[in-house]
């Protein structure tokens, strides 16, 4: 009873990891600026990595497996806000402007990355 | 149920793929490859279980650390365009 349980939560938590990577991935192609598809990339970071890897541990035969997954989970959820903190700063730094809409018109002199 | 997710995982690797070559500015570019090795990290891991050998989780481990790595040296290059090698009259970049 508990493996049809454990199997059914664990294939849940896959197809779900599985859409959030594809919405993330959607998300990085249809967004319109730099700072918005950030977004969707650290949708991908946690959301995604999170379900899959929670699937995965659902599925991990011995304790070992388990803790190198949770092990994973923690290093993406610290390292990931980093680097796009970082990734944002560079942005800025290199004056790629938040794009803020159709009604104000991207200010002159700096590279809009409404693309 | 993994070959499921190994498929999704790869289709979504497709798409930031896409976002990486077509992306503007040279940060989405960044952006792209940092989503791309998390994905890979997924899949690796993801392969170690479709193949029921779970040491691949140790390359999994490692290559989530490297892929910081390189995307936090990346942002430097992009950002001082120099990675502050042994000059001394710049001292601005000890970042």
């Amino acid at each position: 009873m508990v493996a049809v349980l454990l199997d059914g939560l664990s294939w849940l938590c896959l197809v779900a990891g599985v859409l959030a990577a594809l919405i993330g991935g959607i998300g990085l192609l249809r967004l319109p600026d730099v700072f918005s598809r950030m977004h969707a990339a650290g949708l991908i970071d946690t959301l995604a990595a999170g379900l899959i890897i929670v699937g995965l541990v659902l599925q991990s035969p011995s304790w070992t497996v388990a803790v190198k997954l949770i092990l994973i989970i923690v290093f993406i959820l610290f390292t990931s806000p980093t680097a796009t903190h970082a990734l944002a700063r560079a942005a800025l730094h290199g004056r790629v402007l938040p794009w803020l809409g159709d009604r104000s018109s991207p200010s002159e002199g700096a590279p809009s990355s409404k693309a | 149920m993994f070959g499921f997710t190994a498929l999704g995982v790869l289709l979504a690797m497709a798409l930031v793929l896409v976002r990486g070559l077509a992306g503007p500015t040279v940060y989405d570019r960044i952006l792209a490859v940092n989503a791309f090795g998390t994905l890979t990290v997924l899949l690796i891991a993801v392969h170690g279980f479709l193949s029921g050998r779970p040491d691949f989780l140790d390359i999994a481990l490692v290559y989530t650390l490297i892929n910081f790595i390189a995307l936090i040296a990346v942002t430097k290059f992009a950002k001082f365009a120099h990675l502050g090698g042994p000059f001394e009259q710049r001292s601005w970049s000890d970042v």
